[in-house]
C-alpha cells in the first residue's frame, strides 16, 4: 500500500511539469501584453520596458520557463501581479475557505444523495422514487450558477432565512486561525455564535456546489441498491426472517457503496471545477474566486498558481478515493 | 471468383449493419426519454433558426423608461437593466448557445478522433507521446482547464470555443485510441494490410466508419454540456461580452439586479436548463439505444 501510494504522488511532479508547460505556452501566444498592463494605461514606453524587465518578460520564452520552473520547485510560485504579494502565502490564505467550502459539499452529497437513492431503490416505482429519478437528470442539466441565485433567491430575498454571501456575519470577528475551517475553528474556540453564522454562511454555497455531484450519486446509489436487492444472498437474508431494515442497510447498502464511491470520487474532483462558479456567486474569499479576479486583470502568475493547486489538489483526492476503495473492500489490493 | 466473395462480403456487412441500425433506432423510439428530449432540442433548434426572426422587440434595442419591467403582456420575460426585451435576448441567445455547441464539438472531435486514430494505429512512441499529451490534460477537471486556457487567451466567445475545444479532445482521442488497439489487429484491416492499401487509406476507409458510431454517441452525450460549459464561462466574464445576449452572460448581468428583477436571472437560467435538459436526455437516450457498453452514471 505505502508503496503504491508512494508511487502515485511520484507521478505528481511531471505532471505539474507538463500542465505548467501547457500554460506557459498558452500564456505567451496570446497578444495581450501583461508588462502593459500592469504599467497602466498611461505609461509611456519606458515605463512599460521597466515593468518588462522586473518582471523578465524581456527574456527569451524557453529561459522565462526554465526560471519558472526552478522557482517553482522552491516553492515560488511568483508574485502575484495585483495583489504584490506572493502568489503562495495568497493561496494559503485563501485554500482554507475553499476546503470548507467543497468538503461541505461533499457531505451534503453524502447525507442526501445516499439515502435518496437507498429510499428511491427501496420503494421502487413509487412517488418517492419518480421524484429522485426526475431529481438525478434535472440536477445534471440544471447550471450550477443558476441554481445558486435561484437558492438566493428563495431563501435569501423571499424567506430570508440565509445571509446572501460571505463566510461570516460583518459584525462577527474570524474565530482564531487553527485549521482555516472557520465551522471548526468556530467549535475548536468554543464560540456558538460564530459557529452558527458560519453554518448559515456555509448552507446555500455548498449545496449549490453539491448539486453536480448529487445527482449522480443518487443515480449510482439507486442503481446499485437494486441489482444488489436482487442477489440471492438478499433472498436469503430475507428467508432467515431478517427485520428489512438489517436487509437493506446490511446486505444491500453494503455491498452497493463501492461503486458508489467511485462515483463520489469522479466527482468530488469535478467539484472543483464548480468552485469558480459558487466563489464568485456567494463572495465566497477562496481559490476560485481568487482566481477569477486574476483572470479579469490577466495576472498570468496567480492563475498559474491556482492551475497548479487545482491539479495537486485533483490528484491528491483522486488518490484518497483510490485508498478508500481500499479500506472499503478488502477484495482490493494495490 | 474474388470479386463475388468480396460482393457478397459487402452485402452481408451491409445487412448487418442496416438492421442493427434499425434494432437500435427502434429502441431509440421505445424510451420515453428519447421523446421529450427530441421534442426539446427541436423546439431549440427552431428557435435558433426562426428566434431573431419572431422575437418582439429589437434584443440590442436599450429604452431607459422601460428598464427592469417585470413580466406583462407586452414584455413576457420582463425587461433588463437597460429596457431591453429579455424575450428577444433569450430567443436571440438560442443561435448562440447552440451554435457555440457545435463548433466545439466539431473541433474537439475533429482534433480528438485524428489524434486517436493517429496513436492507435501507429503505436509506439507516437502513441506514448500522444497518451501523456492527454494525460496533463486529463489531469484537470475539464472546466478548470477551460477556465484556465480562456484565461490565458482572453475574454471573448471565439477563445471560449477555442479553450472549451483544447479541454474536451484528449475524451476523444483516449475513446478512438481504445477502439483501435482491438480494431486493428482484426482480419479486415490484416487484409487491408496485406492487399496493398497504405496507412491513410486503411485509417480513412477501414478504421473510422468503424469508430463513428461510439464518437457520434459520446458527442450526442457531450453537446449538453458543452452549451453548460459555454454559459459558465461566459458568466465568469470569459465568454461572450456584453452587449451579446448569450444566455450565461446575460445572467451575470442579471447578478447585480436580481433583488429587485427575480425574472432577469431566471427566464435566461431556464432557458440554458431546458436546452441542456433535451440534448442530455436524447443523449442518454441514444448512448442507451446504439451501444449498451458505453452506459455509464454520468
Amino acid at each position: 500500500m505505502a508503496a503504491y501510494i508512494l508511487r502515485r504522488l511520484a507521478l505528481l511532479p511531471p505532471l505539474l511539469v507538463g500542465v505548467s508547460l501547457l500554460l506557459f505556452v498558452l500564456t505567451h501566444l496570446v497578444p495581450a501584453d501583461p508588462a502593459k498592463l500592469i504599467a497602466g494605461e498611461h505609461a509611456g514606453p519606458d515605463q512599460v520596458a521597466a515593468v518588462r524587465h522586473a518582471f523578465g518578460l524581456d527574456r527569451p520564452l524557453p529561459e522565462q520557463y526554465v526560471v519558472y520552473l526552478q522557482k517553482l520547485a522552491r516553492g515560488d510560485l511568483g508574485v502575484a501581479m495585483q495583489t504584490n504579494s506572493s502568489v503562495l502565502s495568497d493561496l494559503t490564505q485563501y485554500v482554507p475557505a475553499t476546503i470548507e467550502l467543497a468538503a461541505a459539499a461533499m457531505l451534503l452529497t453524502i447525507v442526501l444523495g445516499i439515502p435518496i437513492g437507498v429510499l428511491s431503490a427501496v420503494r421502487s416505482g413509487s412517488v418517492i422514487d419518480l421524484l429522485a429519478q426526475v431529481l438525478s437528470v434535472s440536477g445534471l442539466s440544471f447550471p450550477i450558477f443558476f441554481f445558486g441565485i435561484l437558492l438566493q433567491l428563495i431563501f435569501v430575498r423571499w424567506l430570508n432565512w440565509f445571509p446572501l454571501a460571505g463566510r461570516l456575519a460583518i459584525t462577527a470577528t474570524a474565530p482564531p486561525h487553527v485549521t482555516g475551517l472557520y465551522v471548526v475553528d468556530s467549535v475548536l474556540a468554543g464560540n456558538l455564535g460564530d459557529l452558527r453564522s458560519a453554518v448559515l454562511h456555509l448552507a446555500l454555497p455548498s449545496l449549490t456546489l453539491a448539486l453536480t455531484a448529487l445527482a449522480p450519486t443518487i443515480r449510482m446509489t439507486r442503481s446499485t441498491m437494486l441489482e444488489v436487492l436482487s442477489q440471492d444472498y438478499v433472498r436469503t437474508a430475507w428467508a432467515k426472517g431478517l427485520v428489512s431494515k438489517r436487509v437493506f442497510l446490511h446486505h444491500g447498502l453494503r455491498n452497493a457503496l463501492i461503486p458508489v464511491i467511485t462515483v463520489l470520487g469522479l466527482y468530488t474532483s469535478s467539484l472543483l471545477g464548480g468552485v469558480f462558479l459558487v466563489e464568485l456567486i456567494f463572495n465566497w474569499p477562496g481559490v476560485g474566486l481568487y482566481s477569477v479576479n486574476a483572470i479579469t486583470t490577466l495576472d498570468y502568475s496567480a492563475i498559474m498558481g491556482t492551475s497548479l493547486l487545482l491539479t495537486v489538489m485533483f490528484v491528491l483526492i483522486n488518490l484518497g478515493v483510490d485508498i478508500l476503495y481500499a479500506v472499503v473492500d478488502p477484495r482490493i489490493r494495490y | 471468383m474474388l470479386s463475388s466473395t468480396r460482393a457478397s462480403a459487402t452485402s452481408i456487412g451491409t445487412a448487418a449493419g442496416t438492421s442493427y441500425l434499425r434494432r437500435s433506432f427502434r429502441l431509440l423510439t421505445r424510451i420515453p426519454g428519447a421523446w421529450i428530449g427530441a421534442a426539446t432540442v427541436a423546439l431549440l433548434v427552431l428557435v435558433a433558426l426562426f428566434g431573431p426572426a419572431v422575437a418582439p422587440y429589437d434584443p440590442f434595442h436599450i429604452s431607459a423608461a422601460d428598464k427592469l419591467q417585470g413580466p406583462s403582456p407586452t414584455h413576457w420575460f420582463g425587461t433588463d437593466d437597460l429596457g431591453r426585451d429579455l424575450l428577444s435576448r433569450v430567443l436571440t441567445g438560442a443561435r448562440i448557445s447552440l451554435a457555440v455547441a457545435v463548433v466545439v464539438l466539431v473541433l474537439a472531435m475533429v482534433l480528438g478522433v485524428g489524434l486517436g486514430l493517429i496513436a492507435g494505429y501507429w503505436g509506439g512512441w507516437v502513441d506514448e507521446a500522444l497518451m501523456r499529451t492527454t494525460d496533463v490534460f486529463l489531469a484537470f477537471p475539464r472546466l478548470v482547464l477551460a477556465v484556465a486556457i480562456a484565461a490565458t487567451l482572453g475574454a471573448g466567445l471565439s477563445n471560449t470555443v477555442l479553450a472549451i475545444a483544447l479541454s474536451w479532445w484528449p475524451w476523444y482521442t483516449r475513446l478512438v485510441r481504445g477502439q483501435l488497439l482491438s480494431m486493428r489487429e482484426q482480419e479486415y484491416v490484416q487484409a487491408a494490410v496485406s492487399l496493398g492499401a497504405g496507412r491513410p487509406r486503411i485509417l480513412l476507409r477501414h478504421l473510422l466508419p468503424n469508430v463513428g458510431t461510439t464518437v457520434v454517441i459520446q458527442a450526442s452525450i457531450d453537446i449538453g454540456f458543452a452549451i453548460l460549459a459555454t454559459a459558465s464561462l461566459s458568466f465568469i466574464g470569459l465568454g461572450a461580452q456584453p452587449p451579446t445576449p448569450e444566455w450565461g452572460a446575460i445572467i451575470a448581468q442579471a447578478r447585480s439586479y436580481m433583488v429587485d428583477a427575480w425574472w432577469y436571472p431566471t427566464f435566461p437560467g431556464m432557458a440554458i436548463f431546458f436546452a441542456v435538459l433535451g440534448f442530455n436526455l436524447l443523449g442518454n437516450a441514444v448512448r442507451d439505444a446504439f451501444d449498451p457498453r458505453l452506459r455509464s452514471v454520468a
